[in-house]
């Protein structure tokens, strides 16, 4: 499998603070990779970096060759990059079908045009949202939904960027055991029906052992390993960053 | 998205409301009225901006005055139709508009709030100072609107009518543009900026385009004032005025269309009214009524009309109309909602 994603080097501080240290891995195109690792580890500033939202203090990211460290945060979506939020990040005073279609936004062609496409663009989103379930509440705000629904209503305008890469940022963190059963099932199915490479940050080991192809694993801003599931599993510097949590 | 039909039903009573009003209210109304159309453009200009967008200007004032000078000078100084420079009065504004919407976008909330305001109290000492153009001090007089031949209107009827239909021109452009993807771009930017910008909104461009189209219809809105006065003084447009416009926006409700008709009227006729009930301390009367008004609408008149509309006109809905119904959260298949 071809690499979609390439992070190299990658080194990132704040002030005296290194968060990241020359954190290099490769998401392979088609496959589900974890991002794991304890608190504070650098999981969601690799995400940040690689969404633009931080500027990296040296190293490199590329996405299909193209180097993204070039592109400002907003010209990520036009690369097919979509990602969910750790606290939840939605525009809490639209409706769900509104929100869905803030993820559409750069597929609208420019001008007069993204008049025309408006009608192709809210019934693609409700397509999607019938099939993330959320049909029933597509024209409520987003405001006042329970928290697992808000969390599925990111999912779907994620999706509405047809991402060619989708970053999950801690999509168990909230839900119950039997939840994330069901949500696991339900990556893997989106993945699949989406054609979506998913890089998934998460804290919740059971479920990355079960479903990614490939884990990388972080410790206080270093990678500290990278393989299959079995082979992290049983890594012992793994084992002992996680004190036998594993 | 609330179905077209209801919208379209409000709008032809609120066109068939404003054609009749003139004909049964006394005269010295009618004059009052076309203020609050001047009022109603530029309020809606803030819901754009500061309802939609969540920059919150304190300086509308100031654009209202650019907008009513460049009419007034392109007439008295050039000689030039209104009908030309009411254009020209939106396009300058709007220059002005996007030059300020720049500078906006590196101030947020309150610090935004202050630097608009700065503009505010800043036009009219502006206009004070350069006296050969502006008149200064005294500002100018220019010709009151006439009815052009062959219409069979009063004067004041005839700018009535053609302020009236200036307003539903400037409301339907407005409600074409934030149709659609522009107007959730700039929903989105104010709800949560990161998440927006995370999925492509370019926030330099919506945001200075959004200041530069609430400056435009903050300047037809000076420019119908100027007219409907026939008279312009830096005192016409004081930094008050910014803040009278801003409140009517709030009051009228700064997330829908109609709170810009509401807001208009309110401040337009609150301080008449105020000074009814006690001729004394009008501004007394006028401030106790503005702090209930905030207590018990805080999401202005129309948020408030909206409320109690779905308290009591549908008593009984099919089901409860804000919880989750359960189909809804049983089918929830990828994340069932786990706690609030």
């Amino acid at each position: 499998m071809a690499s979609l994603l390439a992070v190299r080097n990658l080194t990132i501080r704040f002030g005296g603070i290194t968060a990241l240290s020359d954190v290099s891995f490769d998401v392979a195109e088609g496959a589900i990779t974890g991002l794991i690792g304890p608190n504070g580890a650098g999981k969601t500033t690799c995400f940040n970096c690689i969404t633009r939202l931080y500027q990296p203090t040296s190293g490199e990211i590329q996405f299909r060759g193209d180097d993204l460290l070039r592109c400002t945060p907003q010209q990520i979506a036009n690369k097919r990059i979509a990602r969910t939020f750790q606290n939840v990040a939605l525009f809490d005073h639209m409706t769900v079908l509104e929100n869905a279609l803030v993820g559409y936004h750069t597929r609208f062609p420019a001008g007069l045009g993204a008049w025309a496409a408006e009608s192709d663009a809210t019934h693609e989103a409700l397509g999607v949202l019938e099939k993330l379930g959320l049909a029933g509440v597509a024209h409520r705000p987003a405001l006042g939904l329970p928290f697992g629904v808000r969390k599925t209503v990111e999912l779907a305008r994620a999706l509405m960027v047809r991402p060619e890469l989708l970053l999950l940022d801690e999509p168990a963190a909230g839900l119950s055991h039997t939840e994330v059963a069901a949500l696991g099932d339900s990556i893997k199915r989106v993945a699949a029906d989406f054609g979506t490479t998913v890089l998934m940050v998460e804290h919740h080991m059971a479920l990355v052992m079960r479903i990614s192809d490939h884990i990388v694993v972080l410790a206080s801003g270093r990678k500290l390993a990278d393989g299959t599931p079995d082979a992290v599993r049983t890594n012992p510097a793994v084992i002992e960053a996680y004190l036998g949590a594993v | 998205m609330r179905p077209n039909g209801a919208v379209l039903t409000r709008v032809a009573i609120a066109v068939a409301i404003i054609a009749v009003l003139p004909w049964v209210v006394p005269s010295f109304l009618v004059f009052d009225l076309i203020y609050v159309a001047a009022y109603a453009i530029a309020i809606l200009g803030l819901i754009i901006l500061t309802g939609m967008n969540g920059q919150i200007s304190l300086g509308h004032g100031a654009f209202m005055a650019l907008g009513g000078y460049v009419v007034a000078i392109l007439a008295h100084n050039a000689g030039w139709p209104y009908w030309i420079g009411v254009p020209v009065a939106a396009v300058a504004c709007g220059a002005f508009g996007l030059l300020i919407g720049l500078v906006a976008l590196r101030l947020e909330g309150v610090y935004l709030a202050l630097a608009t305001f700065s503009l505010a109290v800043a036009a009219p000492s502006f206009l004070k100072h350069y006296k050969q153009i502006t008149g200064g001090f005294g500002g100018m007089s220019i010709d009151a609107v006439t009815t052009p031949a062959g219409v069979p209107l009063d004067a004041q009827h005839w700018l009535y009518y053609v302020t009236w239909a200036v307003t539903g021109v400037v409301f339907l452009a407005s409600a074409l543009l934030v149709r659609g993807k522009f107007g959730r771009a700039l929903r989105a930017l104010r709800d949560n900026p990161i998440a927006a910008v995370s999925f492509g909104v370019n926030p330099y461009y919506y945001k200075t385009l959004a200041f530069g189209w609430s400056a435009v219809l903050a300047g037809i809105a000076g420019a119908f004032y100027a007219m409907t006065t026939a008279f312009v003084s830096p005192d016409t447009f004081s930094f008050a005025l910014s803040i009278t416009v801003l409140i009517g926006a709030v009051l009228g409700g700064i997330m829908t269309f109609w709170g810009a008709i509401v807001g208009a009227l309110v401040i337009e006729f609150l301080p008449l009214l105020a000074q009814r009930v006690n001729a004394g301390a009008p501004s007394v009367v006028y401030g106790v009524t503005l702090i209930l008004m905030m207590m018990f609408v805080p999401d202005g008149i129309v948020g408030g009309v909206q409320r109690l509309y779905r308290r009591f006109a549908r008593p009984r809905p099919s089901q409860p109309a804000f919880e989750p119904s359960a189909p809804v959260a049983t089918s929830i298949a990828l994340e069932k909602p786990s706690r609030e």
